[in-house]
């Protein structure tokens, strides 16, 4: 080589030939994610949107090339970053809310659902031991009732209630204002963040979601025993199940969300810890999400149905027609036919 | 920032997350502070969602033309509905972006290359309950979350439960326990703009450098020259440019033809970066100056 590079051989650069050559097509797809970005992918039009891939695979392309061939930093820099955006916009989500929701509640929440069977049961379970405890204990001794649930949460009643109070708060009649007021308030609002904790506090390695069922049992059987000790055993149970079914099971199902967390942050078994976390992350929130849609329709039924209907087969039938739709739903939503 | 990114701005870490054609594309991680501030940003948006929603009904409900009760209870769904559902359904329709994350310029991402999916955005925003809200309570009202509990039992679930909030500061990628849950990462939205290309123009001054004197420098020195002749027509850079031109010519020993100092560089960045891209075709990269030739 003469060693004579003037400013004629500059032009020849394989890297500056290279730019030449690509930059209009990394000048287009920077329009259109620009679009996308600013938009949504509705911006584009069809052909528009077809090309999509086809430029992005060829940035793509350019980058890798860019590494092998280019020294200038600000192609570089740029090829990376414009790759960077196109990716998010190629891969981001695309998914209308309708169309995800309706994919969900059909497929993908039932599923969910039957993959964390274990789970589930080791959460039924924990709630009936739970429940089982405290029914025997309450119906020892009456006084207990006061350690397991919290006086707010009774609302006065309790082993000093005379029995016609215990009976006036299982038929009582409401106007609307109230029956909303009680929705929000308790039933839905309550319920839905104690099971959102139970979800969310596997991570701190599924003790506290073991806990948190077991107390919710505690509390069940409490009342229960407060009830059949006088005699309305069979009053409560009608007014308890047709809202306990759904929200009872959304308990479950939080929990059992939890305890998977739980598990996989343990016990991660093959799996590198935090990959298997993030995987079964990911289908555990399904269930806990399904779980708060869950009481949300057990906070209607519970504020406004059970203060409107007082008569005690209806609220059993009602129970049991609700708990068929809901077992076989999640039982046999989104299977393979055939 | 415009244009040319030199390096990493101080304390920023990069992570090369795998797409699935198989190229790694490098993303800055985002700092501490810009997740912070996009989250105060987002707390100030869901706080005036509710106002709007409310005060109207407040007003009413003081004009006696609806109950206050009714008004408490829309309030109380309302405060439940956005706190919950904001995040996630801001990032599933913007694409991992929440208001305050748009305005700091970050977004979260697939940290294994995939596409971000409906189920990782749910779970990375479900836990906020256990990072913030359940922190919160224990903090201001400690008795509602553990009734009867001794004072030393409530301090030490706090300081558990702190170390949830805090978890972001504890490791490189600032992840929080959301992030974990879903295996997804927040990272800075990639914004580098393309700038003509210093090597295209023909030269004004036609110079020959020799081999010799083109091997002095690397890679290195070449993209810190990138960075000087971009910064034309910014203060200062008469300056720079005049002490890097002083410098070039008494490290190569020059002689040939004086020319002024701009179009001196400008030829020797376009006979460097000629020379380094031939070597580099060859396999033979020169990171510095101070790399042994080969």
């Amino acid at each position: 080589m003469s060693g004579a590079n003037g400013g004629a051989a500059a032009t020849r650069l394989k890297s500056a030939a290279f730019r030449a050559e690509r930059e209009g097509a990394w000048r287009e797809l920077e329009e259109l994610v620009g679009r996308i970005e600013k938009g949504g992918v509705r911006a584009l039009s069809p052909p528009e949107l077809a090309r999509l891939p086809e430029l992005y695979r060829g940035t793509l392309s350019s980058l890798s090339v860019a590494r092998a061939v280019s020294l200038d930093r600000n192609v570089l820099d740029y090829l990376e970053s414009l790759s960077g955006r196109a990716y998010l916009a190629v891969y981001g989500t695309r998914r209308h809310l309708r169309e995800a929701l309706g994919e969900f509640a059909l497929r993908r929440f039932p599923r969910a659902v039957r993959a964390h069977g274990r789970h589930l049961a080791v959460a039924v379970a924990l709630m009936a031991v739970g429940g089982v405890t405290g029914f025997a204990l309450t119906s020892a001794d009456a006084e207990r009732f006061y350690a397991f649930v919290d006086s707010a949460y009774a609302q006065g009643r309790g082993p000093a209630s005379t029995t016609e109070s215990l009976r006036e708060v299982l038929y009582a009649k409401k106007e609307a204002a109230t029956l909303l007021k009680t929705f929000s308030m308790f039933l839905f609002q309550h319920n839905a963040r104690i099971g959102l904790l139970a979800f969310a506090v596997g991570f701190a390695g599924a003790v506290p979601t073991a806990l948190l069922l077991f107390s919710n049992g505690l509390v069940l059987g409490a009342f229960g025993a407060l009830y059949t000790g006088r005699g309305l055993g069979l009053d409560f149970w009608g007014w308890l199940l047709p809202h306990g079914v759904t929200e009872l099971t959304a308990v479950a199902l939080c929990g059992a969300a939890g305890l998977a967390i739980g598990q996989a942050l343990l016990f991660p078994g093959r799996e590198e810890r935090l990959a298997g976390l993030a995987r079964r992350g990911r289908e555990a929130s399904v269930v806990a999400l399904g779980a708060v849609a869950l009481f949300f329709v057990a906070g209607l039924i519970e504020g406004i149905f059970r203060q409107l209907v007082h008569a005690v087969p209806v609220r059993y039938a009602v129970a049991f027609g609700l708990a068929g739709i809901l077992f076989s739903w999640l039982a046999t939503g989104g299977k393979e036919r055939g | 920032m415009t244009g040319a990114r030199e390096k990493p701005a101080a304390g920023e870490r990069l992570r090369d997350v795998v797409t699935p054609e198989g190229v790694p594309i490098r993303f800055a991680v985002a700092l501490a502070g810009d997740r912070l501030g996009a989250f105060l940003i987002d707390l100030l948006v869901i706080s005036g969602i509710v106002l709007a929603v409310v005060l109207p009904l407040a007003w009413l409900a003081g004009h006696g033309v609806m109950e206050g009760d009714l008004v408490l209870a829309i309030a109380i769904l309302v405060i439940f509905l956005v706190r919950t559902f904001y995040f996630a359904f801001f990032e599933l329709s913007w694409q991992g972006q929440t208001p305050g994350k748009r305005r700091h310029r970050i977004r979260a991402v697939d940290g294994r290359g995939g596409p971000l999916t409906a189920e990782a955005i749910i779970a990375r925003n479900l836990t906020r309950e256990l990072e913030l809200f359940l922190p919160l309570a224990a903090l201001f009202a400690p008795s509602a979350l553990f009734p009867g509990a001794p004072g030393w039992a409530v301090l030490a679930s706090l300081g558990w439960m702190l170390l949830f909030g805090f978890l972001p500061l504890f490791n490189r990628d600032r992840l929080r326990v959301g992030d974990l849950v879903a295996g997804t990462v927040v990272v800075r939205t990639p914004d580098a703009v393309l700038l003509h290309d210093l090597a295209a123009a023909p030269a004004v001054e036609p110079l020959a450098f020799s081999d010799e004197q083109l091997d002095v420098y690397g890679e290195f020195e070449l993209q810190v020259l990138e960075g000087v002749l971009r910064g034309r027509g910014r203060a200062g850079h008469e300056d720079a440019a005049r002490t890097v031109a002083a410098k070039v010519r008494e490290k190569l020993a020059w002689d040939g033809p004086q020319v002024a100092d701009g179009p001196f560089l400008d030829a020797f960045y376009a006979a460097l970066r000629a020379r380094l891209e031939r070597r580099l075709l060859f396999g033979r990269r020169r990171a510095d100056k101070h790399a042994k030739d080969r």
